[in-house]
């Protein structure tokens, strides 16, 4: 039976592959002719970016469950062993621990230009709540990885956000004895956490970020005017007259970003993966003792901003919900803003203050979350929290009252 | 899109320097996860020598000893012993020893430093079982001219009392001699060569 | 633009924050330790062979790699450093029962493998530099880096026995430079020991490169390696950003 020619004749292997399945398309759709706005800027290295820290956190991590053991009597010997005797351990290590941390940083910046530039308004509504979702399950990843070397911060790490699950009236006890298997965090409760951490949570991420291209390559990358570049397209080829393809234009900027990337992570790896105990906490080079909590417990600096909130309320019950409520509400923000423009760049003066406001509460949430407890950090994170929250409660407000400028039709673009 | 100002020998050349130089990189990146599969400090500390003291080991005895997860046989032979590896030599795959499959100061026909004293890995070169001492001789149910040797229960293999393979068996090759040193006359070091330190 | 500054400064500010924090517990000293010294942490490694593996283990150090990584011969190693075992490939175990060191000191002598990661070098210094008579402990000395210490001064005939003086300055010992500013109380030696000050300094300081070095053995490998990996990235990025600008003359 003769096989209908695939559509873009292509030949030999590639041929053949391709009459069986889309490699050329697939190709084609993502990379040599996905038309991506031409005037992206800095902000939009972020993505790709955390896509090769994924690759990072996988590959580290397959490595490291080679020698980790999910046991708690020998699992912090197991993480020392590994940096001792295996070669290059050491390495492999601290380039995942690093790696969580870089996570975090690529993922707040990839989030911020999102609110910068309206990225999640119609159609890309879809695109922002896979990001979201995303943003959850890599907090309870990193929960999930800070807790397995089984040091004394990740065991109070552990016992501290597992006990704000007790805060739910009536259940709240025997939850909290469920979730940890035992009546304290122990090898029950490193067993499960291990397994979310090593199996189902990279599944479920991994998923939501093909999920999470899959959108935006449906609807189109937005670009720092948020104007839709399928507005005006070339009539004889149906091309965006202000789209790039992807490859070769944003491949080899995104080296560029790559590159400088690598330059700071790395230098970090190589010359302080200590990074000075923010990335590996210093009370974690003992193994958890139950009997014996560090002087000060700070959360991981990524979680500082909520657990500040955590802090802010004087009620254990309403503070665990505004915390709940700090990342719930993110999923909503494609339905607060009602801005007639996307980009901030047209947005009016009320905007510009809220994300002014906005980004430098989350800042000092993020430093007093991480400071011990004192009245004035507790001020200062009580005044962050109002307006973390009013930042996004207001929008629908503040982003009809103000006025804006007027969009252009076209990107604006200077060639360099 | 226009073309101007575009210099496609400099654009050729970059692109190609920069995937060359990037392709080293990703080359070394790969390095430490491979290297890392390596025998780890660890497995290297339980993998040292191993001392063994062979001043009970009476003469046509085998004791064994563990040494990299292997069983390592110490046979005593008797000086008839010896004497028989001679009348085996036409039934034999490689009397010479001419495989690797003994440290060169082991390549004479006792397989041994010292003909009376054989150390051996205790596995079969066919699939690793370990095969069954049998000093006893004459075995016509083992071989019509045996004169003593090591048989593998699971598929028959043959070896004589220096562990060379019998011609018509599965197994390939002769059984294994692992580096070994005499540190004085009673004790032996097994896993350091002779001549190490 | 404005706004970005507003959010660097922020980071900034918040990067700069662990040095902050890490200054809050004043030590009387100030001490850097040295992991290029690899004589230091030869003497170190004898120091504290000699002195402290009575009680202290460091059970995740091999001998072998301690002989490897500072070039120490291994008849040396066996004949000098190798007190509780035979193979070089054993890890450093204390030669106490730890249930029985619990008995005597009320709790067991940890394992100091990685005790300058989780306490810093300059801890540790200044923990063994700040031992004092005091009347009102059973064992007769009190630690001023760790008061109510339970671990007697092991170091006592070689630094001799010194008391506290000046008080009033206590609380707030903002750390001098330079090793062995006093700042805070300060110490009198009263009766002399076997070192002078200097050589007990140096005695200590060895001892503490060396458990630096311990802490973390690989990592002098570690920089070196990076100096070479960052060499590589430079070069990688600047080729990397050449065939940017080329390709993106295209985009007008």
């Amino acid at each position: 039976m003769a096989i209908v020619p695939n559509p873009h004749k292509t030949t030999g292997l590639l041929g053949w592959i391709d009459d069986r399945f889309p490699l050329t398309k697939l190709y084609k759709d993502h990379l040599s002719e996905y038309y991506a706005p031409k005037n992206f800027n800095f902000w939009y290295y972020f993505g790709s970016l955390a896509l090769l820290v994924l690759v990072n956190q996988l590959l580290t991590g397959i490595w490291l469950v080679m020698h980790y053991k999910p046991e708690a009597s020998i699992a912090w010997d197991s993480v020392e062993a590994l940096m001792r005797d295996v070669p290059y351990g050491d390495l492999l290590r601290y380039l995942h621990s690093t790696g969580a941390s870089a996570f975090f940083v690529v993922v707040f910046l990839h989030m911020y230009r999102g609110l910068l530039y309206g990225s999640y308004r119609k159609p890309r509504e879809l695109v922002w709540l896979f990001g979201a979702l995303i943003f959850l399950v890599l907090m309870a990843e990193a929960f999930a990885g800070y807790v397995l070397p089984w040091g004394n911060m990740s065991y109070w790490g552990a016992s501290v956000i597992i006990n704000l699950f007790g805060a739910i009236p009536v259940i709240g006890n025997d939850l909290v004895i469920w979730i940890q298997g035992d009546y304290f965090p122990s090898d029950a409760t490193l067993g499960r956490l291990f397994s979310l951490h090593v199996i189902f949570l990279p599944f479920v991420l991994v998923a939501l970020v093909v999920a999470h291209l899959i959108a935006l390559h449906e609807v189109g990358s937005n670009n720092p005017d948020g104007v839709e570049i399928k507005k005006h397209k070339d009539p004889k080829t149906g091309i965006p007259l202000d789209g790039i393809p992807f490859h070769p234009y944003y491949t080899v900027k995104d080296v560029v970003g790559v590159g400088v990337f690598l330059i700071i992570f790395l230098g970090i790896v190589f010359f302080a993966p200590d990074g000075g105990g923010w990335l590996l906490e210093k009370p974690n080079f003992t193994p958890a003792n139950p009997m014996a909590t560090p002087e000060h417990i700070t959360p991981a600096w990524y979680f500082g901003s909520f657990y500040a909130m955590l802090r802010a309320v004087p009620d254990k019950l309403l503070g665990v919900l505004t915390m709940g409520a700090a990342v719930v509400i993110i999923f909503f923000v494609p339905w607060l803003d009602r801005s007639p423009v996307k980009s901030i760049r047209y947005k009016g003066m009320l905007s510009k203050i809220a994300l002014t406001l906005f980004t430098i509460s989350f800042v000092l949430l993020s430093y007093y979350g991480m400071q011990p407890p004192t009245p004035v950090g507790t001020w200062v994170s009580r005044v962050g929290t109002v307006i973390y929250f009013a930042y996004f409660l207001l929008m629908p407000w503040y982003t009809r009252a103000e006025k804006t400028k007027t969009e252009p039709e076209r990107v604006t673009h200077a060639a360099h | 899109m226009s073309n101007q100002g575009v210099d496609p020998d400099r654009r050729r050349f970059l692109t190609l320097s920069t995937t060359v130089v990037g392709g080293v990189g990703v080359a070394a990146a790969a390095w430490p996860f491979l290297a890392s599969l390596k025998p780890s400090e660890r497995a290297k500390a339980l993998g040292a020598p191993v001392s063994v003291d062979i001043t009970h080991l009476e003469e046509g005895q085998k004791l064994t000893v563990a040494w990299r997860g292997k069983p390592v046989w110490v046979v005593k032979r008797t000086p008839e012993m010896v004497a028989s590896l001679a009348k085996v030599t036409g039934e034999l795959r490689d009397a010479a020893s001419a495989e690797p499959q003994q440290p060169e100061y082991a390549k004479n026909e006792a397989r041994a430093i010292k003909p009376e004293i054989l150390v051996m890995v205790g596995s079969c070169t066919h699939l690793g079982c370990a095969p069954t001492f049998r000093p006893d001789h004459p075995a016509p149910e083992v071989d019509a001219n045996w004169q003593g040797g090591f048989y593998c229960p699971c598929h028959g293999s043959k070896f004589d009392l220096a562990g060379r393979v019998y011609k018509g068996v599965p197994a390939p090759l002769n059984m294994a001699v692992p580096p070994h040193r005499y540190v004085d006359n009673n004790t032996i070091l097994v896993g350091e060569d002779q001549g190490a330190a | 633009m404005q706004r970005i500054k507003t959010f660097l400064i922020a980071v900034a500010l918040s990067a700069a924050a662990p040095a902050y924090a890490a200054g809050g517990h004043a030590l009387t000293y100030k001490f850097e330790p040295d992991s290029g010294n690899i004589q230091s942490a030869q003497r170190g490694a004898r120091n504290f062979m000699n002195y402290c593996s009575g009680c202290h283990s460091m059970k995740h150090l091999r001998y072998g790699r301690l002989a490897k990584d500072l070039n120490i011969p291994e008849d040396l190693l066996k004949a000098n450093l190798m007190f509780t075992s035979e193979k070089p490939g054993d890890h450093i175990i204390s030669s106490m029962p730890a249930m029985e060191a619990a008995k005597w000191f009320g709790q067991p002598p940890p394992d100091l493998t990685v005790e300058t990661r989780m306490r810093g070098p300059a801890w540790v210094y200044n923990f063994l530099m700040t031992f004092y008579v005091d009347g009102a402990k059973p064992a007769g000395v009190n630690n001023l880096t760790l008061p109510g210490a339970s671990m007697p001064h092991v170091l006592m005939d070689l630094q001799g026995v010194q008391v506290k003086v000046d008080e009033k300055a206590e609380g707030h010992g903002e750390e001098g430079h330079g090793g062995g500013h006093h700042a805070g109380p300060k110490f009198e030696l009263v009766q002399p020991g076997k070192l002078n000050p200097e050589e007990y300094k140096k005695f200590v300081t060895d001892t503490v490169n060396f458990m630096h070095y311990a802490a973390e053995p690989g990592r002098n490998a570690r920089i070196s390696l990076g100096y070479k990996v960052m060499l590589f990235l430079f070069l990688f990025t600047i080729l990397a950003y050449l065939m940017k600008k080329e390709w993106w003359k295209d985009v007008h």
